[in-house]
């Protein structure tokens, strides 16, 4: 067969959201996917054996529960186990340990510094005000601030009532916060350097900026107002790793008879008079349908899979000219136990949490610094996990695996393409960080898949490498996600849709954008909206 | 004559209103809230550190409960048999040694008394295990029969060890034949040189074990099971009773006392329930020669049924705590949650719901009122129940033999 009513290109967690949606309404979808597995970035992949790695993402915090209810996403396996702790540790060795329980996390803090501890809870508070607000739009399509369809209007007038709902002083605050870059930020709260860094990390997280970067307060913003089960900012793991999420929603897709096929990466989208028509497949197939979705992110969709005559004119150099620069590199290391880190309690938290390697503000800013001038970072910033501590399917008993998420790693080198040799070299400075926190560490390594960039490009088809298909700057976000008057999933030609990360709400295992465009979709095929509404804990 | 009843006589020490379990020791130094609790006069935790990850420890990985305050009764002698078969409504005349059994009992008027498992230790030799005291039940039931009943709830130290990882945590404690185990059935075998009786049983409808042994011999059977954990080999947890809520009602195990007022403890006329009414017409065994409460439920058989406790899924993220239900939005009243949780698997608010059956159906809609507070501010919103026939919640390896290795 080879016509459907709809096909997606890529099955990324967003891809198959959207497929799903659409199958579930009664449609034929093709999903088409470049690579021999399905997941792109939320992936769960066996590299040595016995050990499964999330090669990619590796933390689940943005997933719409509405749409892992809706979907049965459990029946087809996917379970979210949370985070109990995270430990953060300084240049000269300090450590910071952090708990999701709020008693026990003021506790920890005010044996460092009994004023930020306290401040803690004003941050907290001023966050969660912010955070809620943007929250509230992840399961709905911006409106399209220049049109005066009744839709667009309600909309706008809907977002409207909910910024002016702040009242006027928090909404100047709100607009100065958007600007501000993630150390400012927190001079306002905090005095501890330690404290601060930790939490400035979450401002540069899959971002080419540094934490006194103006933007990255936003970014920081993006990282706090996940949930898992309505405790807002908490983080959990995917049981059998990211990838189970992927195959959750693969599972929901072909129980409503839809179609995914692997080793069928997409050359060019066949448009015929300015209308989407099919794609035509690396190995020369053509394939036909009445819809043709994107899940790549806009740079590639645009320069790569179509021919610029096809497109109206402006959008191909806006696609060019996407803000997609590639900051982070993974490295996926298999153990044979598990590491003890210098100067960390061996508690029932701490054990079941994260790591950040933070260094300070400035050790973050020199990282960028490195990066900047086209190299990887010296002294990175590290955030790590050992999801095999409390997760018994990703590694063999008693043994673990670590995954490490680093900044900063450039696309390309000042120096030169990326080599083998290079890669093991930046493999090999992360290990020597770690050791340096946890001797010994190296001798329990058994196996290690390094990924810059490069190699992100290469494999997930994200483009230089950027982990959230597009950086989530202002000027990219909401109704100009990918670009202003292209927010709303439908794209410059007919019949033609975009929903992966690209799009709003942007990057993060969140099926939301997946599940956006197939409320568009489907509007626009008068099939009725099936995607719910998103399970809301602000109101 | 029933034979005597062999009572702990021990001087009562009012210091301990509640009483430490033979686990105790182990229990308060894992406890790091001390968010105890009561359960059948034991000092109880209801949590040790994080509601969320002893869920998860019964879902994904391994937990341990102290079940021992649980009721247990010791039952032999010639009319063993004859006497538990009279006393529950399912059949178990045929239950073979090392096996165990689900049941219920019921009052002469057929209303639920509480529900429990009949264990088949060895032949002739039964545990009889309950939510409440049942003595003075079981006392009153046995007159004419010979047999001997025995209160031996401080006797025994039981732990569940329940979860994914359950069968590979146990048999490298030492546990080498818990591979064999079919669901519901008993091993007697030796742990560390001291015996063991584990059971394929529990409350979370997962895979899971009852350890159950002499209280010299609590501590070590908890070492025992720990050592595993700290050897490295698997995460385990000690979880308290607010855990099992959550995975007894995913599981759509009913709680006598919570979910219904059980028939001994009723004042009021219309607060007693049938096996029917609460689910559990399916260990009704009506052509069982004779039970207690078989002629009432014959009766009972032939009407309409009056109302039904529902496992009711309740849209939205708000807790139907205690809520009222409805016919409609507003319509008339028709019910009430008993019991209800925040699945964190199945991302639903699941509940137990009390719900009037007029003409013997099913409503065909219902509707939840829900108070909730924001920031100290009552809000009320309405959501939509729906009503599972099966439990929320099941997953193949709870009954999969040889049991899987996570
Ligand atoms: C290293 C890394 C760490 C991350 N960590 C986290 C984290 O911890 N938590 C979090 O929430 N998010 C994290 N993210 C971000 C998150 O993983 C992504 O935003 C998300 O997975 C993107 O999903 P998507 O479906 O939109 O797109 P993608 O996952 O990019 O899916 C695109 C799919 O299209 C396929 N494809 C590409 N080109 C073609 C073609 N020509 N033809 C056919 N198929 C094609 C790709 O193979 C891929 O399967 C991380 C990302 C990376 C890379």
């Amino acid at each position: 067969m080879n016509q459907y009513d709809a096909i997606v290109i890529g099955a990324g967690h967003n891809g198959l959201t959207n497929a799903a949606y659409l199958a579930k309404a009664g449609l034929e979808v093709l999903v088409v996917e470049k690579n021999d597995y399905i997941g792109g970035a939320a992936v769960s992949r066996e590299l040595h054996e016995g050990w499964i790695y999330s090669s990619c993402s590796y933390v689940c915090s943005m997933m719409r529960q509405a749409i892992h209810r809706d979907l049965n996403l459990t029946k087809h396996g996917l379970i979210l186990v949370p985070y109990l702790g995270n430990v953060a540790f300084g240049d000269n060795g300090e450590t910071l340990v952090g708990y999701t329980d709020e008693e026990a996390n003021y506790n920890a803090l005010r044996k460092i510094s009994p004023h930020d501890a306290d401040a803690m809870f004003r941050l907290h508070a001023d966050l969660a005000r912010y955070a809620q607000l943007i929250r509230k739009t992840l399961l709905r399509t911006p409106p399209d601030p220049t049109s005066f369809r009744p839709r667009d209007v309600n909309e706008l007038l809907w977002f409207a009532k909910q910024f002016w709902g702040l009242g006027e002083k928090e909404l100047y605050e709100y607009i100065r916060f958007f600007t501000m870059s993630a150390a400012d930020y927190l001079e306002d709260y905090l005095e501890n350097d330690l404290i601060k860094a930790t939490m400035a990390s979450a401002g540069i997280i899959g971002t080419a900026l540094g934490v006194y970067s103006p933007g990255s307060a936003y970014i920081l913003l993006h990282h706090v107002m996940g949930d898992v089960d309505g405790n807002i900012g908490a983080w959990g793991l995917a049981r059998g790793g990211m990838g189970a999420i992927s195959q959750s929603l693969a599972g929901a897709l072909q129980e409503s008879g839809g179609e995914i096929r692997l080793n069928a990466g997409v050359r060019k989208i066949l448009v015929k008079k300015q209308k989407a028509v099919g794609v035509v497949l690396e190995n020369g197939d053509e394939l036909y349908a009445n819809i043709v979705v994107s899940n790549l992110d806009a740079k590639r969709t645009f320069t790569q899979c179509m021919d610029e005559d096809d497109l109206p004119p402006g959008i191909f150099k806006k696609a060019k000219n996407f803000k997609i620069r590639g900051s982070s590199g993974k490295v996926n290391i298999a153990l044979s136990g598990l590491p003890k880190f210098n100067g960390v309690p061996n508690n029932r938290y701490v054990n079941r949490g994260g790591q950040a390697f933070v260094g300070s503000l400035e050790t973050m800013e020199r990282a960028y610094d490195d990066w900047k001038h086209g190299c990887w970072s010296k002294d990175p910033f590290i955030e790590s996990v050992i999801p095999s501590a409390w997760d018994p399917t990703v590694a063999p008993p008693g043994k673990h695996w670590m995954s490490n998420f680093v900044q900063y790693c450039p696309a390309e080198l000042a120096d030169g393409p990326w080599t083998p040799e290079k890669r093991n070299t930046f493999g090999q400075i992360i290990v020597d960080k770690i050791e340096r926190y946890s001797p010994g560490f190296r001798e329990l390594i058994v196996h290690m898949e390094v990924r810059t960039p490069h190699e992100i490009e290469a494999e997930v088809g994200l483009t230089e490498g950027n982990i959230f298909q597009g950086e989530l700057t202002i000027d990219q976000l909401l109704f100009n996600r990918p670009f202003p008057g292209y927010a709303q999933y439908r794209m410059p030609v007919k019949n033609m849709y975009m929903c992966g990360s690209s799009t709003h709400p942007g990057g993060g295992v969140s099926s939301a954008c997946g599940a956006n465009a197939a409320r568009e979709i489907l509007m626009d095929l008068r099939l009725g909206n099936t995607v719910p509404d998103d399970d809301f804990y602000d109101e | 004559m029933p034979s005597t009843i062999i009572q702990d006589i021990n001087q009562h020490n009012f210091h301990e209103v509640l009483k430490p379990t033979p686990f105790h020791p182990r229990v308060d130094h894992d406890c790091l809230t001390k968010n105890w609790m009561d359960w059948n006069g034991y000092l109880t935790a209801r949590t040790y550190d994080t509601l969320a990850a002893e869920y998860f420890a019964i879902r994904s990985s391994c937990s341990v409960m102290d079940l021992t305050p649980m009721g247990k009764y010791r039952i032999n002698g010639p009319d063993a048999n004859k006497f538990l078969n009279r006393l529950v409504t399912r059949d178990v005349s045929m239950l073979r040694p090392q096996r165990v059994s689900y049941v219920v009992m019921c009052n002469d008027e057929g209303k639920v008394l509480d529900d429990a498992t009949i264990f088949h230790l060895n032949e002739g030799d039964y545990r009889l295990c309950c939510q409440h005291h049942q003595l003075d039940w079981l006392m009153i039931s046995s007159l004419g029969m010979d047999v001997s009943i025995k209160e031996e709830t401080h006797d025994i130290a039981a732990l569940a060890v329940q979860g994914p990882t359950s069968a590979s945590a146990l048999k490298l404690a030492g546990i080498d034949e818990i591979g064999q185990l079919k669901p519901y059935d008993i091993l007697h075998t030796q742990l560390h040189g001291f015996e063991v009786m584990v059971s394929r049983t529990g409350y979370t409808g997962d895979l899971g074990y009852e350890l159950w042994t002499s209280p010299d011999n609590a501590l070590s059977m908890w070492d025992a099971i720990f050592e595993v954990k700290q050897k490295g080999f698997y995460d385990i947890r000690t979880i308290g009773l607010s855990a099992l809520e959550m995975v007894r009602i995913e599981a759509g195990f009913i709680l006598p006392g919570d979910d219904f007022n059980t028939a001994e403890t009723a004042i009021r006329a219309d607060r007693v329930r049938s096996p029917y009414e609460v689910g559990l017409g399916w260990v009704v065994n009506l052509d069982k020669p004779n039970f207690t409460g078989k002629r009432a439920l014959l009766d009972e058989k032939k009407k309409p049924i009056k109302r039904r406790l529902l496992r009711l899924e309740v849209s939205g993220n708000k807790a139907p705590q205690d809520s009222f239900l409805y016919a409609g939005k507003g319509g008339k009243r028709i019910g009430t949650i008993m019991t209800q949780i925040w699945s964190p698997i199945l991302k639903a608010n699941l509940a137990m719901a009390d719900v009037e059956f007029a003409g013997g159906s099913q409503p065909s809609e219902i509707w939840a009122e829900i108070y909730y507070q924001k920031e100290l501010e009552w809000r009320v919103s309405w959501a939509k129940g729906k009503v599972w026939n099966k439990p929320f919640w099941s997953h193949p390896r709870r009954s999969a033999s040889p049991p899987d290795s996570y």
